[in-house]
């Protein structure tokens, strides 16, 4: 198979203009003569079925969420970034595009990064214009902050909940959509499977969650923004109820899955207090601006970290990094943090933390600053450990937070299956191998509200007037297969709850496939991994009925991918012989323990075939060229 | 410490319900609400009873999805905490715990805890928002926004739709909610073209639905684990009053381009 990422001729600055002018337009008349389906109703779906709805065309819409407002892009607290260079400290599209190809350690395509870098300025406007409430200046103008190593200012921000408040407005969008009747709203709804007929995109089969009905919907094009996968992990800072199975069953169907192992393990969560823990909560990246990260010097030190004198910690970021210091990405300061635990230096009671010390910062700045700051995200702290940050050192420890792979696509943000298109976390194609902090909510964004109403209707253009039904065997025949897997989960009876299972599959993956891989780690899980998955199909206890809210049932069909799913992520970390970004594998590294690139090897998006079950997957390579920034060992020293 | 659950269980919406007692041996008061029910759940299906079903998503207090009445009060009784985040150690050993669902006709039960709550979402469709297509829109600092301005819309946007305001509510009224959403646009400047059809729109939206009428008690300030204020509620009644007794007038419109 020749992956064609359709990347349009011309210098770097004029691709996406060059692109806009060449593509077939849909005349306004004909929109409504389309039907458009868009699974998922975060920062992507939502701005996506919001601006296809202005545009005119049919949409409809499904989350498995009671409301479309809940999708998990809610609960970003950070910021968003774009190259307004409102601050007048350097920035610039060229620099958000740099920064982001070097953040992504040279494996996102160069093209792609610079449309976001170009779009992110027109986000903010669109936000702005819809009521977003982000910070502002005393003079009435936005304010910005430095995030997630930027040596730039470029961050807008809505006080800690930034995610909730552009969702709130892609959301209102969206709502007012649904009450011209553009937009056909599905709550509580699930997709099953994706339709295919002739080799493109024509449908999907859905699960209503409250009356257990299944359902085919057919459409002119299908759009997933389900989001990513890290919940493979069981324990992550995902929403409960985020799972990779729209993605998955698409990948069976044909869509081709990239760089399954990029995943991103964030450095600043509240560490895990028990064996009951359902999930892990992020606390804001913004924290490292002010907080210093630091351990004892001496391992096992267990006093109370008020009573270590400064001359006995380790403020290692600092000391090993010393020009972005705290401010390292993400992908560092976890394997940083995961280093000096592995020394035996770790905090807390599981040996499995760090310090995040806010003394500093409230003696220079005073209490009421920090707290105008960061007040919500103390508090959130405070709700769950019971200890107060504002006396005692806050303490951090890496969780799985993003994947940076997905579902392949081209630049138009089309998968392998014609007519199937992947917004937002749930495609590959922007972050390389690692994100940079304040990056996700613009890609929703940008895919939403920028990318796909222009490379959607180049699609459909010529598609006028082809018949649009369910009324086919392909669908009848999707159904079915749904029916039966659903019957399949409820006849299994055996003793163990689908729980049990997710959190087997999450400890051998974050043991396995976390943020040190070793071959040897890598080749254990991948035999390990379907022995699980077929204890599973032996052993699980569904309970309840089909045609009911079944959380159980919902569960349980979401855990059967991420069984199959997670094997593919061990595979393709096992095959990229080398570290980049948040794949770490640990026989290549540099003497001093960073990230070891092999480019002349590696330089490609590794793209995976399903091929069948108990069939290996087949590896297709996108070769990636870098015009513009030249490869380079990241240096964050 | 050890529990004991007396929660209300629900088949579906047709089917009368009706509190049954659980032990909740051995919980850590590290667990949050919702991980302690995970424990009675897990436990349930062991015994091949069907688990207590309960509608939860981010389990970090903002999505907005979890939601129930503890000992009578919605979200439980710690202030400013949605119950994903309210934790065990707010308890103590031998504690007996009454749990429903939402308490509100406007809110009818799909089964055990879990409440249909669209009625929330289609009273702002019918109006919360600003009409403003993407691509439309001017520079973002083309429009200033005085920073007090933008504090207290961004109060009021920072409701997160959980429904506590309703359930805890002796009317059942959702003045709450309508008036975080009409605050939260009526203070921006970008909110003003659509101000008054706003405030007119969403009350009539919020009237049909099964909602009660405000009566001042307060309660819904009291619950909202956001803790967004009541006072919000006086500028929702002035801008619908606004709104009724000084109509725009209407343009006779017709006719377009040659």
């Amino acid at each position: 198979m020749q992956l064609d990422s359709k990347i349009p001729s011309g210098p770097i600055e004029q691709k996406w203009d060059r692109y806009r002018f060449d593509l077939k337009l849909v005349n306004p008349a004909n929109k409504r003569k389309f039907s458009v389906i868009v699974v998922g109703s975060g920062l992507a779906g939502a701005a996506a079925a919001a601006t296809l709805g202005e545009l005119g065309y049919n949409v409809e819409c499904f989350c498995y969420q009671d409301s479309a407002r809940r999708a998990h892009s809610i609960a970003a607290q950070g910021g968003i970034n774009a190259a307004k260079n409102y601050q007048g400290d350097g920035d610039s599209i060229y620099r958000l595009f740099y920064d982001t190809v070097k953040g992504g350690d040279f494996r996102a395509r160069e093209a792609n990064v610079y449309r976001l870098a170009q779009i992110s300025v027109d986000i903010i406007d669109q936000c702005v214009a819809q009521g977003v409430p982000f910070a502002r200046e005393y003079g009435g103008t936005l304010d910005n902050r430095s995030f997630g190593g930027a040596q730039v200012s470029r961050t807008f921000y809505a006080r800690g909940q930034t995610g909730q408040q552009l969702l709130l407005g892609a959301y209102q969008a969206l709502a007012r959509q649904i009450g011209r009747g553009q937009v056909r709203m599905f709550p509580r709804t699930e997709m099953l499977d994706l339709v295919v007929v002739d080799g493109e995109a024509k449908g999907i089969v859905v699960r209503d969650m409250v009356t257990g009905e299944i359902r085919s919907h057919a459409g002119d094009a299908v759009l997933l923004c389900t989001g990513g996968y890290g919940n493979a992990f069981y324990l992550a800072t995902y929403a409960k109820g985020c799972n990779g199975t729209a993605i998955w069953r698409a990948h069976r169907r044909g869509a081709l899955f990239a760089n399954p192992c990029f995943t991103q393990i964030h450095p600043t969560c509240i560490p895990v207090a028990g064996d009951y823990q359902s999930k892990l909560t992020l606390m804001s990246e913004s924290l490292r601006n002010d907080g210093r990260i630091w351990v004892p010097k001496q391992a096992g030190d267990k006093r109370n970290p008020n009573d270590i004198p400064e001359s006995e910690r380790d403020y290692y970021l600092e000391r090993r990094y010393p020009a972005f210091g705290n401010l390292v990405p993400r992908d560092i300061a976890s394997r940083a943090a995961k280093a000096v635990c592995d020394e035996g230096r770790g905090v807390g009671p599981t040996g499995l933390g760090v310090y995040l010390d806010f003394a500093e910062a409230i003696g220079r700045l005073g209490r009421g600053k920090i707290e105008e700051r960061y007040g919500n995200l103390f508090q959130m702290y405070e709700k769950i450990t019971g200890e107060d940050p504002y006396t005692v050192p806050m303490r951090i420890f890496p969780a799985v937070h993003y994947t940076m792979g997905g579902l392949w696509v081209d630049y138009d943000l089309m998968s392998t299956i014609p007519g199937l298109f992947v917004l937002g976390e749930a495609n590959f194609s922007d972050h390389g191998a690692n994100r940079l902090g304040a990056s996700a909510l613009m890609q929703g964004l940008a895919d939403g509200y920028f990318v796909i109403p222009y490379t959607l209707g180049n699609y459909l253009a010529p598609r006028m007037g082809r018949p649009r039904t369910t009324d086919l065997p392909e669908f009848r025949a999707a159904e079915a297969e749904v029916k039966e897997r659903i019957d399949k989960l409820l006849a299994v009876g055996g003793t163990r709850t689908v729980d049990s299972f997710h959190r087997e599959l999450g400890s051998l993956l974050w043991e396995n496939c976390g943020m040190g891989r070793t071959a040897a780690g890598l080749e254990h899980a991948i035999e390990a991994i379907p022995e699980l998955r077929e204890r599973f199909w032996k052993e699980v206890r569904v309970l309840g009925d089909a045609d009911e809210l079944n959380h159980s049932l919902e569960k349980a069909g979401r855990v059967a991918d991420f069984l199959e799913l997670a094997e593919l992520l061990c595979r393709d970390a096992l095959h990229r012989e080398e570290s980049c970004g948040g794949h770490f594998r640990e026989e290549h590294q540099t003497p001093e323990g960073e990230a070891k690139r092999n480019d002349e090897k590696f330089t490609y998006v590794a793209a995976w075939e399903w091929k069948g079950e108990g069939n290996a997957p087949a590896l297709h390579r996108e070769p990636l060229t870098f015009d513009y920034v030249k490869p380079s060992q990241r240096s964050y020293k | 410490m050890n529990l004991t659950l007396h929660v209300w269980r629900q088949k579906n919406a047709r089917t009368p319900g009706r509190f049954v007692t659980y032990a909740a041996p051995d919980v850590s008061e590290d667990m949050s609400f919702l991980e302690m029910l995970d424990v009675v759940n897990e436990r349930l299906i062991e015994k091949g009873e069907d688990p207590i079903h309960f509608d939860h998503d981010c389990r970090e207090g903002i999505c907005g999805t979890c939601g129930m009445m503890i000992n009578g009060e919605a979200h439980g009784s710690l202030e400013g905490t949605t119950v994903c985040q309210l934790h065990m150690r707010f308890f103590k050993d031998g504690d007996e715990i009454i749990i429903e669902p939402w308490r509100s006709r406007a809110f009818p039960v799909i089964k055990d805890l879990v409440v249909d709550r669209g009625a929330l979402d289609r009273i702002i469709q019918s109006g919360g928002f600003i009409s403003v297509n993407t691509g439309s829109a001017p520079d973002g600092n083309a429009i200033p926004v005085a920073k007090g301005a933008a504090d207290v819309a961004m109060d009021a946007a920072a409701c997160i739709g959980c429904g506590a305001c309703v359930a805890q509510c002796p009317n059942g009224a959702a003045q709450l909610f309508v008036a975080a959403k009409i605050s939260h646009l009526g203070f921006l400047p970008q909110g003003q073209p659509e101000r008054w059809q706003r405030a007119e729109a969403m009350v009539a939206q919020m009237e049909q639905e099964a909602f009660g009428s405000c009566t001042n008690y307060g309660e819904c300030e009291a619950a909202c684990p956001k803790e967004i204020s009541i006072d919000f509620i006086a500028r929702l009644n002035h801008d619908f009053l606004r709104a009724t007794l000084w109509r725009a007038p209407k343009a006779r419109g017709g006719g377009g381009a040659g």
